[in-house]
C-alpha cells in the first residue's frame, strides 16, 4: 500500500508540478499584485493598497464588468433556447445522426476569429446583409449593425453555440429510453413526459453546456474588439488594456481576479441551484 | 415524437444550420472575388490564394503554430496519461484535491491564465518568444487529456487486468500487454484534442508570444483588425477546409474503430 501511494505521487508529480509552476503560482502572483501600489508603467511598490479594486468598481470600469455579465447571460440563455431543440432533433435523427453531428463539429473546430470575421463581412454597412436589403428595397439606407450590442450578442451566440449543443446532445443521446416508455405506459402525454422525464434527466447536459458557454462568453475580448472596433468594452478588453496599454498591472490583476471569482461563483450557484446531491454532474 | 412536433423541429434545425453555415459560405465565396474593396461580387479570381502562398508571414505563422501544437501534444499527452492512470487506479490521501486542481484549467477564463503567465515571465525576466506559449497550452491541454482518458478508463473492464495478474503477469507486463492496448484509442483521442486545442488557441498565445513569432490565430487577429481583405477570406477558406478534412477523416476512422470493437 505504501509503495502504491509512493508510485501514485510519483506519477502525478510531473503534471502537478507543471500546474503549480504555470497556473497556481502565476495566479498567486496576480493576487498579490492586485493589492500592491501602482508606480506607473508597470512599476510595483510592495505596499498594501486597495486602489486597484476601488478603480475597478469606479464608473469607468464597473460599466464594462456589468455589460459583460449582462451580454454573456443573454447570449448563454439564447444559446440554451436554440441548442436544446436542435440537439433533441439531431439525437432523434436516426441514421442521419452522425452526419448531422459532423456538421456541428465544423463550426465547433473552426477558429473563433475566422467565424467572427465572417460576420464583419455580413454586418458591415457596405456588407452582404445591407446590400441585399437595399437591393430588395426593404431599406433605403444601410442599417448600422456592427458597433452595436446587437452585433456582440450575435457574435457571442455564433461563437459559443456549439459549446452548448454538444453536452446537451450527449445527455439526450444517453437518455435511457425505457424511462420514456414507462412514462407513456403510465399514461403521461408527450408534453408531460418531456417536462417531467426528459428535461430533468438531461439537465446535467444543460448545466455543463451553460457553464462552458458562459465562461468563455464573459471573458472574451475579441468579440467586442472585432465587431465593434473596440468601441464597446467587456471585461476582457479592460484586462488586456490594463496590461498592454495602460501598464497598470494592479488594475489588470484586480479585474482578472474579480472575473475569476465571478466565474467560480456562477458555477457554484448554478450547481447548487440545479443539481441533486450528485456532484459528478459537472462535466 | 408527434409528426407536427417533428416537422417543426426539422425546420428549426435547418434554420440553425443555415445560421451556422451561411456566414462561413459567404466568407468562402468572397475569397474568389475579383474586387479588393467591399463585398460586391465583381468576378472570379484565384489571385488571393496565389498571394497567400507567397506571403512568408503566413507560412512562418503556420509553422510556428504547428511547432507549438506538436510540443504541447507530446508533453500534455505524457503528463495527462500518467495522471489519469494514477487517478483511476490508486487511492491516496489528497485525491479529491488533486482531481479539483485538474479541473481548474477547464473552468478558468483563458485571459486570466494568459495575464498571469505574462506576469510570471516578466518576474523571471524570461524573454517572450515562441517557446513561452507552450506552458500555457500544456496547462489547458493536459486537463482535457485527463478528462478524455478518465472517461475511457471508466469503461474499462477491471477483470481483464485481474485475469492477466492471476495468470502470472507482473504489473509492468499487465500494463503493456493489457491496459495500454485497451486505452490506446483514448490516448490517441486525448492527443488529438490537445493538438487541436493548441492549434486553435488565441488568447494565451496573444499574451505570451514574442514579437515576430506569431502563431496563426495571432496573425489572423492582427490581419482582421486591419479590416476586411480578400486575403483573409482565402486564408480562412483554407483553414476551414482543413478542419472539414480532419473531421471527415477522424469521423471515418472512429466509425471503423467502433465497428471493429463492437462499439465503445
Amino acid at each position: 500500500m505504501i509503495r502504491n501511494i509512493r508510485t501514485a505521487y510519483l506519477m502525478l508529480s510531473p503534471s502537478l508540478v507543471w500546474l503549480l509552476v504555470f497556473l497556481v503560482v502565476p495566479v498567486g502572483m496576480i493576487t498579490v499584485i492586485s493589492f500592491t501600489t501602482n508606480l506607473g508603467f508597470g512599476g510595483i511598490l510592495y505596499e498594501f493598497s486597495m486602489e486597484a479594486y476601488r478603480l475597478a468598481f469606479s464608473s469607468l470600469y464597473a460599466k464594462a464588468i456589468w455589460q459583460s455579465l449582462w451580454w454573456s447571460v443573454i447570449a448563454t440563455v439564447i444559446c440554451g433556447i436554440i441548442a436544446y431543440p436542435f440537439a433533441y432533433f439531431i439525437a432523434h435523427a436516426g441514421k442521419w445522426k452522425n452526419f448531422l453531428l459532423l456538421l456541428v463539429m465544423v463550426p465547433f473546430w473552426t477558429n473563433l476569429l475566422i467565424r467572427l470575421y465572417s460576420w464583419i463581412i455580413l454586418m458591415n454597412n457596405q456588407g452582404v446583409i445591407n446590400n441585399l436589403l437595399l437591393k430588395i428595397g426593404i431599406i433605403d439606407e444601410p442599417i448600422t449593425m456592427l458597433y452595436t450590442p446587437f452585433a456582440i450578442i450575435v457574435g457571442l451566440v455564433y461563437g459559443f453555440l456549439p459549446f452548448m449543443i454538444l453536452p446537451i446532445y450527449a445527455s439526450i443521446e444517453q437518455l435511457d429510453k425505457t424511462y420514456l416508455e414507462a412514462a407513456e405506459d403510465l399514461g403521461a402525454n408527450p408534453v408531460k413526459t418531456f417536462l417531467t422525464v426528459t428535461l430533468p434527466l438531461t439537465f446535467p447536459g444543460v448545466l455543463t453546456g451553460t457553464i462552458i458557454t458562459f465562461v468563455p462568453a464573459i471573458s472574451v475580448f475579441v468579440v467586442t474588439d472585432l465587431l465593434t472596433g473596440g468601441r464597446l468594452l467587456m471585461i476582457g478588453n479592460v484586462i488586456r488594456d490594463a496590461f498592454l496599454v495602460e501598464m497598470n498591472w494592479q488594475l489588470g490583476s484586480a479585474i482578472s481576479l474579480l472575473l475569476m471569482i465571478l466565474v467560480l461563483l456562477s458555477i457554484v450557484v448554478l450547481i447548487k441551484f440545479t443539481s441533486s446531491d450528485d456532484d459528478s454532474s459537472l462535466l | 415524437m408527434r409528426e407536427g412536433t417533428k416537422k417543426t423541429l426539422f425546420v428549426f434545425t435547418i434554420l440553425v444550420f443555415a445560421f451556422f453555415y451561411i456566414p462561413i459560405l459567404v466568407l468562402m465565396v468572397f475569397s474568389f472575388n475579383d474586387s479588393k474593396i467591399g463585398t460586391v461580387w465583381t468576378g472570379f479570381t484565384f489571385d488571393w490564394y496565389i498571394r497567400l502562398f507567397s506571403n512568408s508571414q503566413i507560412i512562418d505563422a503556420a509553422f510556428n503554430s504547428l511547432f507549438i501544437a506538436i510540443v504541447t501534444t507530446v508533453i500534455s499527452t505524457v503528463l495527462g496519461t500518467l495522471a489519469a492512470l494514477t487517478l483511476h487506479r490508486y487511492g491516496f490521501p489528497g485525491k479529491r484535491t488533486v482531481g479539483f486542481v485538474f479541473y481548474i484549467p477547464v473552468v478558468i477564463p483563458d485571459i486570466v491564465l494568459a495575464v498571469a503567465l505574462l506576469v510570471l515571465y516578466s518576474f523571471l525576466n524570461v524573454k517572450l518568444g515562441l517557446a513561452t506559449v507552450i506552458p500555457g497550452h500544456v496547462v489547458f491541454a493536459t486537463s482535457f487529456v485527463i478528462l478524455v482518458l478518465l472517461a475511457r478508463l471508466a469503461g474499462l473492464d477491471k477483470a481483464l487486468e485481474e485475469a492477466a495478474k492471476d495468470l502470472g503477469a507482473n504489473e509492468w507486463h499487465t500494463f503493456w500487454k493489457v491496459t495500454f492496448p485497451l486505452i490506446y484509442p483514448g490516448i490517441l483521442a486525448g492527443a488529438l484534442l490537445a493538438f487541436t486545442i493548441s492549434l486553435d488557441e488565441f488568447v494565451v498565445a496573444f499574451f505570451t508570444t514574442g514579437p515576430g513569432s506569431n502563431t496563426l490565430p495571432v496573425l489572423v487577429y492582427s490581419m482582421v483588425r486591419r479590416g476586411v481583405s480578400p486575403e483573409i477570406n482565402a486564408l480562412s477558406t483554407i483553414l476551414i477546409l482543413a478542419v472539414v478534412l480532419v473531421i471527415v477523416i477522424v469521423g471515418w476512422r472512429m466509425n471503423r474503430m467502433n465497428k471493429q470493437q463492437g462499439g465503445i
